[in-house]
């Protein structure tokens, strides 16, 4: 009986290059390669799904603005709140408005949108495709002639990837106001002297770095969350799993992202 | 193709073209033999049920058919065409032409009974103006009876309705050949009764050519030209219903046995 065992994790072994786990990981590159190369061929190619990709965009933009607006505003309330104290040792109080917007513009408002929008729009874009999946539709599209990863894949990316960039320029939008409200009210600064220092020190390439940021974000979650949905396996469990991995994967590849543009930005600049 | 071509003919039949034509067809999934060598060809307007236990591989055969699983070995011939040779666009071309009604109905949740029939309508035939595509859907909700679920949800719908309009959607691209995937699995007897007669009203107004899935008797006796079982693989019989159930085959035998245990 052991020796059997032993001899069956053997064989098993054998079918692997370095072992399973290893091979899957590198299967799965492989395949999120080839899924991509797929979505850039078929978003070129006509037919387009133009009225979907609008419900789409609506979509995304619909589930995540309440969310948005509110953890924007109190990230800038509270970001203000807590900047002062240290600036005021310095008697510096009056650069909390640069402060605060470099902090909004150059990594607050674009990580904030994306967590969220990873949180929000892409677990639901996995748990779609994913019951898409396991309950057959996608194979019904399939088999009725019509090309399911132009309609539901192409679609919810360019859509995603579309909207996080908006979304991130609102986000930056509500932060510095929330601040603003916190600055008026204890420093009594101006509307205008609050925006004009605002934006005296940060630069066009700040902003382009953040929107260029803002698209990968949401070429990302939006690549996860239908890669997961689209090969959903095993049922509901399955969905489940879709859903819970498109948020961890594209929260964990927007923190390398950051990492990486933030190097490239501060090279070029 | 040729092999007891003569017998399995059968005088329902409009003539002797052969739709789908299957040759040494196996499939596995790692180790798991689904099938083991397929033989049969489907002739032009002719209805086959496949009967079969549970996991036998009925489900994974149509999926081959229909090219959403690619055989491990032999041959798929569908209207002349080898399914696992093509190139996606000959692919589509040749799916517009077989209607795939999926065992869990696999209607699209997201969208209306109405969404549900346009879909594949406004995807394939890309001229119809706003009316012609209203009269398609209008013409094949009456003909599965059931015009007044126009703009109901899915999950508003009944088991045997939602069969229904899954039969329907596939009927909109006015298929040559039907796929049914259990199409009376869990309905009561006078909702089966009224699907076998829609596939059999699709049969003649249609002229489709079908494989009709299931492991009720009424249903593959109502329907069906032909009957074959498929266990281990393998078809066991295939001919008339009398034919097949007029047997010694333990596996057969329990088959019909539990199906029409009152009549004995
Ligand atoms: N995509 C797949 N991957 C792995 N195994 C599969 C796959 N599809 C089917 N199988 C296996 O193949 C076998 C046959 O499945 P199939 O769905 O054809 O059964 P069936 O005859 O249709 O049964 P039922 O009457 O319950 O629908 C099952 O054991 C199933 O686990
Ligand atoms: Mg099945």
């Amino acid at each position: 009986m052991k020796t059997n065992t032993v001899k069956s994790k053997i064989l098993d072994e054998q079918k692997y290059v370095i072992s399973k786990k290893v091979d899957a990981f590198f299967t799965d590159i492989y395949n999120v390669y080839m899924f991509i190369l797929r979505f850039f061929k078929e978003a070129f190619s006509p037919p387009f799904e133009f009225k979907e990709i609008i419900n789409q965009c609506y979509l995304v933009g619909y589930k995540s603005l309440a969310l948005i607006s509110l953890t924007g505003f109190i990230t800038g309330i509270v970001f203000t709140k807590q900047s002062r104290p240290s600036l005021s040792n310095f008697g510096a109080t009056s650069w909390l408005p640069s402060l605060i917007s470099i902090a909004i513009v150059k990594a607050l408002a674009p990580l904030v949108t994306a967590l969220i929008a990873a949180g929000k729009v892409g677990s639901n874009m996995g748990a779609e495709l994913g019951s898409m999946k396991v309950t057959e539709q996608i194979d019904a599209m399939e088999v009725s002639a019509t090309n399911p990863f132009k309609y539901l894949v192409v679609t919810r990316i360019t859509a995603v990837t579309l909207m996080i960039p908006i979304l991130v320029l609102y986000t930056g939008f509500v932060g510095m106001m929330g601040s603003y409200l916190n600055i008026h009210q204890t420093e009594l600064t101006s509307f205008t002297a609050f925006f004009k220092s605002a934006f005296a020190s940060i630069t066009f390439l700040d902003i382009y770095a953040s929107i260029f940021k803002a698209f990968c974000y949401g070429f990302t979650i939006g690549v996860a969350g239908c890669f997961q949905g689209y090969y959903a396996q095993n049922g509901t469990q399955g969905v489940g799993r879709a859903a819970n991995s498109t948020v961890v994967l594209s929260m964990f590849l927007i923190f390398v992202e950051e990492m990486i543009i933030v190097q490239f930005v501060n090279a070029i600049r | 193709m040729q092999l007891g071509k003569n017998e399995l003919m059968n005088e329902k039949i409009l003539d002797n073209e052969a739709v789908i034509v299957i040759k040494g067809l196996k499939k596995s999934f790692d180790t798991l033999k689904v099938l083991d060598g397929i033989d049969f060809s489907l002739f032009k307007g002719e209805n086959i049920a496949v009967l079969g236990r549970s996991g036998s591989g009925k489900s994974v055969l149509i999926k081959i058919i229909s090219g959403l699983l690619k055989p491990d070995a032999g041959v798929v011939k569908v209207l002349g065409q080898e399914v696992d040779q093509l190139s996606l666009v000959e692919l589509q071309a040749l799916r517009m032409k077989i209607g795939f009604s999926f065992q869990n109905s696999a209607l699209y949740d997201s969208m209306s009974v109405r969404g549900n029939l346009e879909f594949p309508l406004v995807r394939n035939k890309r001229d119809l103006s706003k009316t012609q595509v209203n009269n398609a859907i209008e013409e094949v909700l009456h003909e599965v009876g059931l015009s007044q679920a126009i703009n109901q949800m899915p999950s508003e719908l009944s088991g045997g309705q939602r069969k229904r309009i899954g039969i329907a959607r596939t009927l909109i691209l006015k298929p040559e050949i039907m796929l049914y995937d259990e199409p009376t699995a869990g309905l009561d007897p006078i909702t089966s009764i009224e699907i076998n007669n829609l596939i059999l009203k699709v049969q003649q107004e249609y002229k489709t050519s079908s494989i009709i899935i299931t492991h009720d008797l009424t249903c593959a006796k109502t329907t069906a030209n032909k009957i074959t079982m498929i266990q281990e693989g393998k078809f066991l019989t295939m001919g008339s219903f009398k034919e097949v159930f007029n047997t010694q085959d333990a596996s057969l035998r329990s088959f019909y046995d539990y199906n029409f245990i009152n009549d004995k």
